[in-house]
């Protein structure tokens, strides 16, 4: 099966990582993609893309753990780190992310 | 725009190794066929062109009755949406209807509906799937003079129907309307046009109810209950004509007087759509004929399925024998199963028309003097069951308002199971053992949850591999998530596979799912170890120290609870509402409900409410049942604005928490009023607003036993009684659930009302399991044992709940003071693509 849209490999900066309060997700506008990125409280961070699958609710509002992020809407949950679901719903896309050395959150699309 | 499109780029034919499959239709039929071929890797061997002459993806048309009805949206009911073709690589052409077939030059020419544009596309192997119509009698006064149909007039086929069937409905001045037929469509149709308000009448040309699935006894009592819903039913009744000169105003029937009416719908029946196949020269009598590959007996390339083929003389308007001929279909085309045939349904049916249970397959009535009939009639309750045996084999069964044996028969008659000697087994639960029996003798391929596709079978899989509990197994495999009408043979199918060994589930008890401890033993925990936020909670009382996000916004509210003004606010551990003080919406916008005490407002909050509105393109202000003034639709980014320019506090209509007190007017003004109910409930709501609790609590006031504010259906109801006495009442309900509140107290002053009334949601908040409502928990607990406690303090605890409310009633400050300064950074930021989010450019 192929991704409606194609990965082109490029990075983009979104800015310092301090924007996103830790336990959080903020979404992003990246290349004409919606990217919900999660600051987990160990420090790790995730990207997946920002809309649920199922009624198209807003991810980065969502709760998170170490795994999973549960949507707001209808509590469905997707894996942090594959964007897999966890109840049988088409997966999220997964994004590649990295902080950099000073500290901004990169991205690739 | 028109002109000649050609449909593949010469040079991608070049490359092209795979052969070229073009299916008309895009249907159940031929979206099913196409899911299945690709199943099959069929997507190694075929490139795949479809063509529909709807303009949209693949929905599921027998949910169309529930879109009328309003029970799902239109949106809800896609199968496959535009992306699904694109993610597998299937040229669609939605709202492009096939016009001819050239069987010599292998091509399909088909033309836009939209916009007259012309396709050819050539084909190496062609499916025809073109489906049923809508059957049109001809009655006077039908169709326009351009040979439309009539303004008002509707069939009940497509979406677009559907959706101008809705829209018609919704007119202010359309009242009445006639359904043309009583067969399943048409109740359907009539229950469903009941939610807009209209008068519905029935006319059916037959001598019952459904006459083709049913009986006449069975149709009998159908129409009682169809009546029952103030549908209105007219047998054999012929239409003769459709009054009105520019819209439907009444129709005649035939020895009736003129029924006036707004609207008409026909649900006479379906017809299969065999104009293509008959212009492009296939054999075609009632329907395309077919062979036991579902391959046109004319041409060895050529496939056609579902509703518009003919195949051993049968022509099927079910949805089971397309499922069936679709996997054959793709057996056979893909080479997986080069054996497989088809060899016709057995058809039965068990839906809901009409809010009524009907399960039929078979034949209706005995056809030899040796058959067997079974009858039971029970006209009051609508129930009526009827089966039919043969040489100890079931051969036809009905089955009105109680459908609870059907699983059983459908498999009997499918398979042609051995029958109980106990015939009425087969109509009743005699006792546990019948129904074991049912269970057992089940197919392993037969479907349990037809929502999603889940087979005995499957679940009895997933029991063997450990999971014992009922929820485990739904949660694992699906089953029962969907209509959940089911659910409780999927707990038989467990029970059964589990052999009587089903497993409690060790979570229940827990307070949180991510905490294995139930609520008093986590209370001392925290307690003893002085765990003041959430993250802390993890750390030192999950397993591994994992943070659970399910569990998160109980801890938070219970730390809330426990530590008032010396809990640390972590904003993550909160669900979204709690986070940005209004309630999240289907769109990812949000509602905004300020407070309004008792009900009460003044001429200046008003208005600074109807500029807020104008201001930020309030979509809906709604009153709510609280009586309180809701904004919905407001964007997540402009919330500190609206908080700033309303400058109301919160009326937390969005949290776990006490949320509003309802009043009548009470005695100030009121000619029955015995007690100030409309100060009480300001008082109770000042004092109270915002407490976080186990789940929310509405409260209400009434200031006399008329009981206007409902307060016997709130989880606290108080109400004011002649002598200045007051009654206290908890646990009421009137939402999902419905109980009437019991009788806590009754008081001398509303002082003491208040009193009590706090010291109760204390007792909720300390002992009250996650998300249990009061009236889950009074009964639970006892009303007895709580006015001991509450009332009469035998537990001596009465000034400790005071003092710990008092403490949490000092602990409040408005969440939307907030909106001056963010807690944290981005708060108010938007997730959706609503707005224009922080866009980011390219890294050098």
């Amino acid at each position: 099966m192929t991704a409606t849209v194609p990965a082109t490999g490029r990075q983009f900066d979104l800015g310092p990582l301090s924007q996103i309060p830790a336990g959080e997700g903020r979404a992003f506008a990246v290349d004409g993609q919606q990217v919900a990125v999660f600051h987990l409280r160990t420090g790790k961070v995730h990207a997946v893309s920002a809309v649920c699958p199922h009624k198209g609710g807003p991810l980065a509002d969502g709760q998170i753990d170490g795994a999973v992020v549960v949507c707001p809407l209808h509590l469905n949950a997707f894996e942090l780190a594959t964007g897999c679901s966890r109840n049988g719903l088409p997966s999220l896309r997964s994004y590649p992310v990295e902080i950099t050395d000073s500290g901004d959150v990169v991205v690739t699309v | 725009m028109t002109g000649t499109v050609p449909d593949v780029v010469l040079d991608d034919e070049d490359f092209e190794t795979r052969r070229r499959l073009v299916v008309i239709g895009n249907g159940m039929a031929g979206a099913r066929a196409v899911e299945e071929i690709l199943q099959r890797g069929g997507a190694e061997q075929f490139t795949v062109t479809m063509f529909g002459d709807e303009p949209y993806g693949n929905y599921n048309r027998i949910m169309l009755s529930h879109v009328l009805s309003g029970e799902e949206t239109d949106a809800d009911i896609f199968l496959n949406s535009i992306a699904w073709y694109e993610e597998n690589d299937i040229t669609l052409h939605a709202g492009v209807r096939a016009t001819r077939v050239d069987r010599f030059s292998k091509i399909v020419y088909a033309q836009s509906t939209v916009d007259g544009t012309t396709y050819e596309s050539p084909y190496d192997v062609l499916i025809i799937a073109t489906g049923s119509r809508s059957f049109m009698p001809s009655i006077e006064g039908l169709r326009m003079d351009d040979g439309s149909l009539k303004p008002g007039v509707f069939a009940f086929r497509t979406i677009d129907d559907t959706r101008g069937m809705v829209e018609y409905a919704e007119h202010d001045d359309h009242r009445r309307a006639v359904v043309i037929g009583g067969g399943l469509l048409g109740l359907e149709a009539a229950r469903g046009l009941q939610a807009y308000g209209l008068q519905v009448d029935v006319v059916h040309a037959g001598s019952h109810l459904m006459n083709a699935q049913i009986g006449p006894a069975g149709g009998d009592i159908l129409r009682k209950s169809v009546e029952e819903l103030g549908i209105e039913v007219h047998l054999k009744a012929r239409t003769t004509a459709i009054m009105g000169d520019e819209k439907v105003q009444g129709v005649y029937l035939l020895d009736h007087p003129l029924l006036e009416c707004d609207m008409v719908v026909v649900a006479a029946g379906i017809r299969p759509n065999i104009d293509l196949a008959v212009t492009s020269g296939f054999t075609v009598e009632r329907a395309i004929v077919v062979d036991d590959q579902m391959r046109t007996v004319d041409d060895p390339d050529v496939y056609a399925v579902g509703e518009c083929v003919q195949h051993r003389g049968e022509v099927y308007g079910l949805v089971q024998p397309l499922w069936e001929q679709a996997a054959v279909l793709a057996d056979h085309l893909t080479g997986t199963d080069p054996t497989a045939a088809y060899h016709g349904s057995r058809t039965a049916t068990k839906l809901k028309v009409a809010g009524v249970d009907v399960a039929a397959m078979g034949v209706q009535g005995p056809e030899r003097d040796t058959d067997e009939v079974i009858v039971f009639s029970e006209p009051k309750r609508g129930v009526y069951k009827s089966l039919i045996i043969r040489d100890e084999k079931l051969i036809g069964a009905t089955m009105l308002g109680d459908t609870s044996k059907v699983a059983f028969l459908i498999q009997a008659f499918d398979q042609g199971l051995p029958l109980p000697e106990e015939r009425l087994e087969m109509l009743f639960n005699l006792g546990t053992p019948a129904e074991e029996v049912g269970i057992a003798e089940l197919a392993d391929d037969a479907q349990v949850c037809n929502c999603n596709g889940v087979s005995k079978g499957a679940l009895v899989a997933c029991v063997e591999s450990g999971v014992k509990s009922v929820a485990g197994v739904m949660e694992k495999t699906r089953a029962g998530k969907g209509c959940g009408s089911c659910k409780n043979m999927v707990c038989q199918v467990v029970e059964w596979a589990a052999g009587g060994a089903v497993q409690e589930d060790p979570s229940a008890n827990w307070y949180v799912p991510g905490i294995p401890m139930d609520k008093p033993e986590l209370m001392k925990a925290i307690l003893d170890q002085q765990l003041r936020s959430v993250s802390s909670v993890f750390a030192a009382l999950a397993p591994e120290g994992a943070e659970d996000a399910k569990s998160k916004m109980g801890l938070a509210s219970l730390l809330k609870m426990m530590w008032a003004d010396d809990y640390i606010d972590e904003k993550d551990a909160k669900f979204i509402n709690d986070r940005v003080h209004a309630n999240i919406q289907k769109d990812g916008t949000f509602s905004v409900v300020p407070q309004m005490k008792g009900g009460v407002t003044t001429p200046d909050q008003l208005r600074r409410i109807a500029d807020v509105a104008d201001k930020y393109d309030v979509k809906l202000v709604k009153v709510t049942g609280g009586q309180r003034i809701d904004l919905l639709g407001i964007r997540k980014e402009d919330l500190p604005k609206v908080w700033a320019d309303l400058d109301m506090p919160s009326g937390y209509a969005y949290g776990k928490s006490f949320r509003t007190v309802k009043t009548c007017v009470g005695q100030e003004f009121c000619r029955f009023g015995t007690g100030d109910s409309t100060q009480l409930g300001i008082d109770l709501e000042s004092r109270y607003q915002g407490l976080e609790s186990p789940a929310k609590m509405k409260l209400a006031v009434s200031g006399c036993p008329r009981n206007c504010a409902e307060s016997l259906v709130k989880d606290v109801g108080i109400v004011a009684i002649e002598g200045g006495r007051w009654e206290i009442y908890i646990g009421g309900a009137a939402g999902a659930h419905i109980r009437k509140g019991d009788l806590l107290a009754t008081v001398d002053d509303p002082e003491t009302a208040n009193l009590l009334t706090g010291r109760f949601m204390q007792y909720y908040r300390e002992n009250a399991k996650w998300l249990e409502r009061t009236y889950a928990f009074v009964p639970r607990v006892g009303l007895d044992f709580l006015r001991e406690v509450i009332v009469e303090d035998s537990l001596g605890i009465a000034a400790d709940l005071d003092a710990r409310m008092q403490q949490a009633v000092d602990a409040y400050k408005d969440p939307w003071k907030e909106g001056a300064a963010p807690a944290t950074p981005g708060q108010f930021r938007t997730s959706l693509p609503l707005e224009v989010l922080p866009k980011v450019g390219v890294r050098a």
